[in-house]
């Protein structure tokens, strides 16, 4: 059996254990709601970067309307949750609100995934506002207002289970054939398709699956904090998934969850100090690209580094 | 008709706005293939600058037009010289990014400085009304249109007259090929720049006259339709910079005057995907593809 | 039928018209070389061929033991999917993966898994993965090349670099092998290198071969046929012997280009 070979069995060991000592943090009181809430926000985080990484790190298609399918998510689960007020709703939320989003991203993949770079970029800007404007005229959504009460029955195992499921599966994607089609995108769009690769098809692919976990994130968002309004999910938003990719490292998914969780920790530090939070998030931005445009991972991971502990162990 | 043409006039006040912004979003285009996300913030500092020297020294209109241009081009200048040129042989996704940054920078720096709350701008155009037939322009309409017209001219005399200008051309076309021949290409991309960002602090005052309010977040949409304009022009044309943002600032008076006005933003994008799509060189672009 | 046939092919960029009219064969198992002055037409007579062009007038026809099908206005997917492989003037790796993932990429097209199966990893991801691994060891092997399969493609020598890009485009299971100027760039021992392998490829995979190639005299060693293009159109055809003594062909061409070479062998 491939499946249990030494490196999975560590694998669901440190999950497990991950899990397990978060839990008691939690059960004992050491984690109290303040933190729970910081806990929370790296969960759905780490989601959001792991998936555009395979948008923009992975497949080399700069996207900046992230947050326009996590508003999608968001939205559908609410509505779904408001009117099944159980855990199957929620359930069934989180499913359809994730497939809502893959579909939209397929539709608005297909005609924009043509451009390239800074077209792109920006076509995917625009996609994302025409979302909003939406979500912010439509009865269902309650308009700028927003939705409220949604019922919370997110908790620390829903979001480790989501969060989890989201990092494995998008790893499993990308060491797949069809991941490595969709790196061969980024390294040579025409060097691609000389090889055989229907390059528009596996875009498309990276931004539904991308479009997808932003959907579980936005869906975990809106149960979590019970209360979504279409201004959440702004350029801003896109900006602040950016950043946390950027800065683990286009191409790492390792570096998305590091960073996820360093920038969690700053945000939770410079909480009541919100200019000052999007002057450091700026200038960290800014002084990345020039000292560090790899970011801190580059395209290793951590599984990368394990292997070069043992290739110099056999050297001795 | 009448409310068609009313629509118009405030089209066309709005869109020369948008085509002094989209003016600097082409030119830098055009000679470092970047979209300066930060233009749109440049311009609000512009209408700061605009507010500063009105409001605390009692400036007129003109001497207030002139500061802000003057400071934006020293701003604009600095923007590139620190973040821009650093990263000249880089990616372009690097340096688009990095445009991400400074325009955050900019404008939660301001927000630092001067707080989030709107401001109404001091009153430095007379807002008489003349009415033609049952269509109403203001005053302040005529200085903004007349004030644009007047600076596009000025731009296109001296990219097309001058020594610098024909740099900048050169430069535009072929980088490398211009460096050879002698050119300065650092000086010209910071002259560049300069320009670009001086018409941007001349939008940023008029808009201020012309909304009467101002806050550190107003670059953001203005900035990114006047992408749009420049897009829709074909990026890179100067020509095609102003019929664009006359083009967006009609469409966008009509959406709201005609249809819903919250509709108005999500209009002006998917008009840019439209283009994109279709033709993604724009009226005036040229259309390039990779050699193989 | 032959295995390729091009008919009255034209492509015209705007009014000018790049490839001309061109009339052409490709035999089974043959080695045929393009030829013809810088700017004649040969590289857009590769991309028309490779589906980068779409062909203004004309077809590209493959035939395989007798189903025919048209390549002209494909994607370049699609005539990789065909049969048709090809590497590139300037080398176009993918420079920042390594050696085994630019072959593994190549593979893609043939593998026997879909989406569900990467995502979770069913038995039969497995499988392929292992069964791909193989092959491209295979490969490996046969360029010497085996112990590089950890390196970074940017990290090879320029001459692995060449036939790596070979190896990759033979990774797509062709069946005709298109190679544009193979020998550009590299010294005496390196193309002797190529030339053996080229020689070696065709006998170990049954494959037919054509190359556009600057370097005359590797041309008129190993091309069994030879087509020549100026201007765009085809001016002559044949084999070796007769494409060096066509008097159309040395005006054109030749003329210069081959007292030179040989002036450089004397």
């Amino acid at each position: 059996m491939k499946v249990l070979t030494k490196k999975n069995i560590m694998i669901l060991i440190a999950i497990v254990i991950t899990y397990v000592v978060v839990q008691v943090l939690i059960s004992t009181g050491i984690i109290d709601s303040f933190y729970e809430i910081t806990i929370a926000t790296i969960c759905i985080n780490i989601i959001l970067a792991v998936s555009l990484n395979l948008v923009t790190g992975f497949t080399g298609q700069f996207s900046l309307g992230h947050a326009g399918f996590m508003s999608i998510g968001a939205y559908v689960c609410a509505i779904i949750n408001l009117q099944m007020n159980s855990t199957t709703g929620l359930l069934i939320g989180i499913v359809s609100g994730a497939i809502s989003a893959a579909v939209v991203g397929i539709i608005i993949g297909i005609p924009t995934l043509r451009l390239k770079g800074d077209y792109l970029a920006i076509a995917t800007l625009g996609m994302a506002e025409i979302i909003r404007v939406i979500f912010l005229n439509m009865e269902i959504t309650n308009g700028a207002a927003g939705l409220n009460g949604i019922p919370r029955f997110t908790n620390w195992l829903w979001l480790f289970f989501f969060t989890t499921a989201s990092i494995l599966l998008i790893n499993n994607f990308i060491n797949s054939s069809q991941g490595r089609a969709c790196i061969s995108i980024r390294e040579d769009e025409i060097a691609a398709e000389a090889m055989g690769i229907n390059t528009t098809r596996y875009k498309v692919m990276a931004f539904a699956v991308g479009a997808f976990f932003a959907g579980v994130a936005g869906a975990l968002y809106s149960s979590y904090f019970y209360f979504i309004k279409p201004n959440i999910f702004g350029f801003q938003k896109s900006v602040d998934i950016l950043v946390i990719v950027v800065l683990g490292g286009m191409g790492s998914v390792t570096g998305s969850v590091i960073a996820a969780i360093l920038l969690a920790v700053l945000t939770t530090f410079l909480q009541s100090y919100s200019e000052v939070r999007m002057i450091v998030y700026a200038l960290l931005l800014v002084v990345i690209m020039l000292f560090r445009p790899q970011g801190l991972m580059g395209t290793k991971e951590i599984s990368d580094m394990f292997k070069f502990g043992k290739k110099s162990s056999k050297v001795k | 008709m009448e409310q068609f043409l009313q629509q118009m006039v405030n089209g066309i006040s709005l869109g020369s706005i948008y085509a002094l912004i989209a003016l600097g979003y082409t030119m830098v285009y055009g000679i470092i293939k970047l979209i300066n996300f930060a233009h749109g913030d440049v311009y609000m500092i512009g209408a700061y600058v605009g507010f500063a020297v009105t409001t605390y020294a009692n400036l007129g209109f003109f001497p207030a037009l002139i500061i802000s241009m003057a400071s934006c081009a020293v701003l604009g200048i600095v923007v590139e010289r620190i973040a821009y040129k650093p990263l000249r042989n880089s990616s372009r996704i690097a340096v688009l990014i990095t445009a991400i940054g400074v325009s955050l920078l900019l404008e939660y720096v301001m927000m630092f400085f001067v707080g989030a709350e709107v401001r109404s701008y001091p009153k430095l155009l007379s807002d008489k009304a003349i009415n033609l037939g049952n269509i109403v322009i203001n005053m302040q309409q005529v200085y903004i249109v007349v004030t644009s017209v007047v600076l596009m001219i000025i731009l296109q005399f001296i990219v097309n007259k001058t020594k610098i200008g024909k740099s900048m051309r050169a430069v535009s076309a072929d980088k490398d090929a211009a460096q050879l021949m002698g050119i300065k290409v650092d000086k010209t991309i910071s002259f560049t720049f300069a320009i670009g960002s001086a018409l941007a602090g001349a939008g940023g005052v008029l808009v201020g006259i012309y909304y009467n309010s101002i806050d550190p977040l107003m670059g953001v949409m203005p900035g990114l339709k006047a992408f749009v304009a420049a897009v829709f022009g074909g990026i890179g044309s100067i020509p095609g910079a102003m019929i664009g943002g006359l083009s967006i600032g009609v469409m966008e008076t009509l959406v709201s005057g005609y249809g819903n006005s919250m509709y108005r933003d999500a209009a002006v994008f998917a008009f840019l995907i439209i283009i994109l799509i279709l033709k993604p060189s724009g009226l005036l672009g040229k259309n390039t593809k990779e050699k193989v | 039928m032959s295995l390729l046939s091009v008919e009255k092919l034209t492509k015209s960029f705007g009014g000018l018209t790049a490839v001309s009219n061109v009339n052409m064969y490709v035999e089974k198992g043959e080695l045929v070389g393009l030829i013809g002055p810088n700017g004649a037409g040969k590289t857009t007579l590769f991309n028309l061929l490779t589906g980068v062009y779409v062909p203004t007038t004309g077809s590209i026809k493959l035939d395989l033991n007798g189903s025919v099908k048209e390549l002209g206005g494909l994607k370049p997917y699609n005539v990789t999917k065909a049969g048709l492989a090809r590497t590139f003037q300037n080398i176009r790796l993918f420079k920042d993966l390594t050696v085994m993932d630019n072959i593994r990429i190549a593979m893609h097209q043939n593998i026997d898994y879909k989406l569900p199966a990467a995502f979770l990893r069913f038995n039969k991801f497995y499988k392929e993965e292992e069964r791909m691994l193989e092959e491209a060891d295979k490969l490996l092997d046969i360029f010497h090349l085996s112990n590089k399969k950890g390196e970074l493609a940017k990290n090879l020598p320029y001459g692995e670099q060449r036939h790596l890009e070979i190896i990759r485009a033979l990774a797509t299971k062709p069946s005709i092998l298109l190679l544009d100027e193979p020998a550009a760039g590299m010294n005496p021992n390196e193309t002797k290198n190529l030339t053996d392998t080229i020689a070696q490829i065709r006998k170990e995979f049954d494959l037919t071969v054509m190359l556009i190639e600057h370097d005359m005299s590797l041309v008129m060693k190993i091309c069994e046929r030879i087509y020549v293009l100026d201007y765009g159109m085809m001016i002559a055809s044949g084999i070796p012997s007769e494409v060096r003594a066509n008097k159309r062909v040395i005006e054109a061409y030749l003329g210069e280009d081959v007292s030179d070479a040989s002036n450089k062998k004397s």
